[in-house]
């Protein structure tokens, strides 16, 4: 038996097994910043519909239901934050809000997290829960890519570290770009990290997938994720990094 | 691309009698900038994604044999195999060199079986990666040719990293010092065509798509049914004219009547006079400004609503609030 609260109180892992259940963005925000110091950024940016969308039903319909859900304008926290005592930038994705998928929205806040970062030289600290591309935003989405990539890009030759932590489940387009390009790639245990959709893969290869494809530990073993870390130690973890890149030529990097 | 046009000028030639002819008529050199003057001639975006897959359109390297002179293949990404999905290699281009990367698709069963269909693996966007630092070391323009379904999603791939290396060779792209010319010559099927699609100036054939998803995917999701792709394709808005309206391609080579698979040589002459001509633009541009640009011009994707940023009207002391005030005024009268 497995009781809510007591889940709640435990970071949504079960105390018993230590599977780790979703967790929503507010609550990671909490865990990760410091207490009071997150303060939230362009929270208002909501989307448009550049292809005038509609499948069974009109897009900015979806986008009003996901608002009213989650009480959040689009799928993705960004702010500025104290991370273990040190400044970062920190993004934080909401599957919530339309499984997590990157449009306009999404991908201008990253882009400006990114460049919020690289003019206040401060580590950026993404946490990534996505599908992948929003397919209602057809290429525009896909551009968020290429237009992410580029703000990464910036941080990277900068000198600027970036960490993304994936967790259940990362996939599709934000894999494909900002995700894995962190300087350290860290990852939930039991998290779904993959390209393509594992139903897609399967339906590729006309058979079933081993148990365990694509999940944090896969990426682990094919080296693609630099650590498996329980919820409970990444804040500390992720504190570690930084602050081992922040004394190394901290002089140089970091008083420019 | 708006800032590309203000160093060299426009694809549009000049007003007549305009004496701005900064080689604007080169530039524009048949090209279709302006979607309003395809609407004689567009098709539904069904039949615009049976013509892109066409089997007998030209794949990545017949056109590099047709636009370019010299072709000498490059194989290998120097740490896995060499993926015969993505051809690439050194070639001239009117007399100078360039790099030259493509997706290759097959023209029979076979030859597909063998090109993976155009699907390419990480090994294939890493050899892409290593031909990009190429041109960039010898300071040669790249040229791109798209054309694929998607990257493969099969195991193999997700195994050696697919993700990736598909956000690694957008990465090397998105700060290639060098003049970059992104052609999509049929299909271009989400990242793992945007692995080749970053550029300075991105053209696409009359009758090529660009998506985020396959229809028949976007279809199995909203619709949860494959079969209702057509309805897919409609929404999605995937054809090249609606690519050219929203600005993910910045102008068309128009294809001979009936599609590039009824003549291959008057497609390749095509390409290669837009290709000519735009390198001969970006080649005017100090490099610092095409990275700039570059950055700029996939920086403005994304329409989004944003409130004004007002600062809140400052507070009024007690005895100019609403009921206070109010008394004041009555007790003046």
């Amino acid at each position: 038996m497995l009781f809510n609260k007591q889940l709640a109180r435990n970071l949504n892992v079960c105390t018993k097994c230590g599977h780790h259940f979703k967790l929503g963005a507010k609550e990671r925000v909490e865990i990760l910043a410091d207490p009071r110091s997150f303060r939230e950024t362009d929270a208002d940016l909501s989307s448009t519909d550049p292809l005038g969308f509609v499948d069974s039903k009109p897009y900015p319909e979806r986008i009003a239901a996901a608002q009213a859900k989650t009480g959040r304008r689009d799928a993705v926290i960004t702010g500025d934050a104290a991370l273990a005592g040190i400044p970062v930038v920190l993004a934080v994705m909401d599957f919530e809000f339309m499984g997590g998928s990157m449009g306009g929205v999404v991908g201008e806040k990253v882009t400006r997290a990114a460049e919020r970062a690289l003019a206040e030289r401060k580590p950026l600290v993404i946490v990534a829960a996505s599908g992948g591309a929003r397919m209602q935003e057809g290429t525009i989405a896909l551009m968020q890519m290429a237009k992410t990539i580029g703000a990464i890009a910036r941080l990277d030759a900068a000198g600027i570290p970036f960490v993304t932590v994936l967790t259940d489940p990362t996939t599709g387009g934000v894999l494909a770009s900002f995700a894995s390009l962190g300087d350290i790639v860290l990852a939930e245990p039991g998290a779904l990290i993959g390209f393509s959709g594992a139903r897609v893969t399967s339906e590729t290869i006309g058979e079933k997938l081993p148990t365990g494809f694509q999940r944090a530990e896969f990426l682990l073993e094919h080296g693609f994720v630099d650590q498996v870390v329980p919820r409970d130690q990444l804040k500390e973890r992720i504190g570690f990094f930084l602050n081992a890149f922040r004394v190394a030529g901290q002089d140089l990097r970091w008083s420019l | 691309m708006s800032m590309i046009d203000r160093i060299v000028g426009g694809l549009r030639p000049p007003a007549p009698g305009s004496t701005a002819g900064n080689g604007h008529l080169a530039a524009d050199a048949g090209l279709i900038v302006d979607a309003s003057e395809m609407t004689a001639r567009r098709t539904t975006p069904w039949m615009a994604v049976q013509t892109a897959r066409n089997i007998t359109r030209p794949h990545a390297l017949e056109v590099i044999a047709g636009a370019f002179e010299r072709f000498q293949e490059l194989h290998g990404d120097r740490s896995f195999r060499d993926d015969p999905a993505i051809v690439g290699g050194i070639a001239e281009l009117d007399g100078r060199p360039v790099v030259v990367v493509g997706q290759q698709k097959g023209a029979s069963t076979e030859e597909n079986i063998q090109r993976n269909f155009g699907m390419p693996h990480p090994e294939g966007y890493r050899k892409a990666i290593r031909l990009y630092r190429v041109a960039e070391k010898f300071h040669l323009p790249l040229v791109t040719l798209v054309d694929t379904p998607g990257a493969y999603p099969g195991p193999e791939g997700e195994e050696r990293g697919q993700a990736e290396s598909i956000a690694s060779a957008i990465r090397a792209l998105t700060t290639l010092a060098t003049p970059i010319v992104v052609v999509v010559l049929g299909e271009g099927g989400s990242g793992g065509a945007l692995a080749l699609g970053v550029g300075d100036i991105v053209l696409a054939l009359e009758n090529s798509i660009y998506s985020v998803i396959s229809p028949e995917g976007a279809a199995a999701i909203l619709f949860r049914s494959a079969t209702e792709a057509e309805r897919a394709a409609q929404a999605m808005r995937l054809a090249a004219p609606d690519l050219l309206e929203l600005g993910v391609v910045d102008a068309l080579i128009p294809e001979p009547a009936g599609g590039a698979h009824t003549d291959h040589d008057a497609t390749t002459r095509a390409i290669k006079t837009a290709l000519v001509a735009q390198l001969d633009r970006l080649a005017r541009v100090p490099v610092a400004d095409l990275l700039s640009t570059r950055y700029e011009r996939f920086r403005a994707f994304g329409t989004i609503l944003e409130p004004p940023n007002e600062a809140p009207a400052p507070r009024r002391p007690w005895w100019a609030r609403g009921s206070v005030r109010d008394l004041f005024l009555r007790m003046r009268i």
